[in-house]
């Protein structure tokens, strides 16, 4: 262990810890400030205490309950319960975090330090960010905070009621309707998500409304896992998904949501019964508005501390950075949280930050006893410059008619819900 | 004593608590437990790492790795570590 203090401050440090040393980790730890409780921040303070007892750690989060994206695709398919996607703070606030539900107003790189709405400053020595996205309002013509209360995006799931109102809308529904997704072009988070809740929805349907049809507009023409998506459709949901690419005339661009009217770029208009309006996205505001995005709305950083590029001692993890190659998704959030723990500890001690390596796994449910998942393994290259996956690993699940696998990743899906969820709050 | 040994002395002991609390995790390790539970406890029906013989764990992780043993998704994720990686994975979770 190194320690760079000068001779003065440290004979000090050691004078106040054979005096009282109880207070001098309250007094003259390390201040870890992690600013959004998702993902990316409730993996960051857990792992913080598990790993690095010597940090002091706070953690703001406003909500007292967090609802996960992952596995929100199950409630609107009527598998799963909101509460059972809902966590607390409470562990991590008894495993020492301690955790202010405010919202964060405002970052101060120069004076370290994040304004509360609460009218509280805290000050830093590292912050983690993980603020999330922000979800475009007008970037489709007629979609605003307004419209998403008639056609939900269900993709920031806030308190649940977004993914709530969905489900409502399917219930409601008659046989016989239409529902239809707007799909945002790259990036965006949970790259596999839209394809799953298409899944999740036609698995509904064909239980209960077995005329429906879903007809999915994409901004793009290639999805994540699509050859396993479309396997899986043609066999378990014949006859009742459409999925129209950006070059059959599949991006919207405008919507209506007194008529429930979703326009594509050549004019064509789709009326349908039920809406899900996915709109383009960006880092939350408080990213933007600290000056940390490029103007790709996103934030650069370290391809090894994920550091931000323009505000030394801002690590920014989850979807609200460019993570190269890698996919804006929950376990990258947790890898990469660790990654950025780690290196904002070993800075703090005058050391190197460790090589890094990030790990993801995302399963998707297409029905019932049915999964498929997306493995990979990333690391910086030699230069530092640039994010790369490690070759011949990782990949998609096998195509074919393989029940079993398919049956075990299902099982598997779920495994990794319960262990990443206690990994971020237990 | 010198004022430096004495510093050094001291220095050790100020220490001390950080130093007595286990070493953290490999990096490498802690990709695991994303699915294999806390501590790599195991969460059903994904097996248990913690505990188990060493070598063993070594073995599978290489044998995943080459795909001479079929795995649902562990041969995409073995050849994505190092073998030093693998090893430093079964050593933090095995006896």
């Amino acid at each position: 262990m190194t320690w760079t203090l000068p001779r003065r401050a440290l004979l000090g440090t050691l004078a106040a810890s054979l005096a009282a040393p109880t207070t001098l980790r309250a007094q003259g730890a390390a201040r870890l400030l992690v600013v959004g409780g998702g993902f990316g921040g409730a993996s960051a303070a857990s792992f913080a205490r598990r790993a690095y007892p010597w940090l002091d750690v706070t953690l703001v989060e406003p909500k007292t309950r967090f609802v996960t994206c992952p596995y929100g695709n199950l409630v609107i398919g009527g598998l799963r319960q909101i509460t059972d996607i809902s966590h607390g703070y409470e562990r991590l606030a008894a495993r020492g975090v301690r955790v202010v539900h405010d919202w964060a107003s405002g970052i101060d790189p120069l004076a370290k330090t994040v304004r509360l709405a609460g009218g509280q400053t805290l000050g830093y020595d590292r912050l983690i960010l993980s603020p999330g996205i922000g979800l475009r309002w007008g970037a489709l013509e007629g979609y605003d905070e307004a419209a998403s209360e008639v056609l939900p995006h269900a993709w920031v799931p806030g308190d649940g009621a977004q993914t709530l109102l969905l489900r409502r809308q399917l219930e409601a529904m008659p046989d016989g309707g239409v529902v239809g997704l707007a799909i945002p072009p790259n990036p965006f988070r949970c790259p596999p998500g839209p394809y799953e809740r298409i899944s999740m929805i036609a698995s509904y349907l064909k239980q209960h409304k077995p005329r429906s049809k879903i007809l999915a507009l994409d901004a793009k023409d290639a999805f994540s896992k699509q050859g396993l998506f479309q396997d899986a459709w043609a066999a378990l949901y014949p006859g009742m998904i459409e999925w129209v690419p950006a070059s059959r005339d599949g991006r919207v661009v405008r919507v209506d949501p007194g008529a429930r009217v979703l326009e594509t770029e050549f004019g064509t208009k789709h009326s349908v019964a039920v809406a899900n309006v996915i709109p383009p996205q960006s880092a939350a505001r408080i990213a933007i508005d600290a000056g940390l995005a490029d103007a790709s709305g996103w934030v650069p950083v370290n391809t090894s501390t994920f550091e931000s590029r323009v505000a030394p001692g801002i690590h920014v993890v989850g979807d609200a950075n460019i993570p190269g190659p890698m996919p804006k998704s929950g376990y990258i959030a947790n890898s990469t949280a660790r990654q950025a723990v780690a290196s904002a500890a070993a800075l703090l001690r005058g050391e190197a930050p460790s090589a890094a390596v990030y790990y993801n796994t995302c399963y998707s449910h297409v029905g019932a006893e049915y999964g498929i998942s997306v493995v990979g393994i990333f690391r910086p290259n030699a230069e530092g410059s640039a994010i790369v996956e490690v070759p011949n690993s990782g990949g998609v699940s096998p195509r074919g008619d393989l029940p079993e696998q398919r049956r075990l990743e299902a099982l598997y899906a779920d495994a990794w819900y319960e262990s990443i969820t206690k990994d971020m709050f237990a | 004593m010198p004022i430096r040994a004495t510093l050094a002395a001291l220095l050790i002991a100020a220490a001390a608590p950080a130093l007595a609390q286990p070493a953290p995790a490999p990096l490498a390790a802690e990709s695991c437990l994303g699915c294999h539970g806390p501590q790599g406890a195991g969460m059903a029906p994904i097996a248990g790492l913690a505990g188990r013989d060493q070598a063993e764990l070594l073995a599978a992780l290489v044998a995943f790795r080459s795909d001479a043993r079929p795995g649902t998704i562990m041969g995409r994720v073995a050849r994505g570590f190092t073998e030093a990686e693998l090893a430093a994975i079964a050593a933090h979770f095995g006896r």
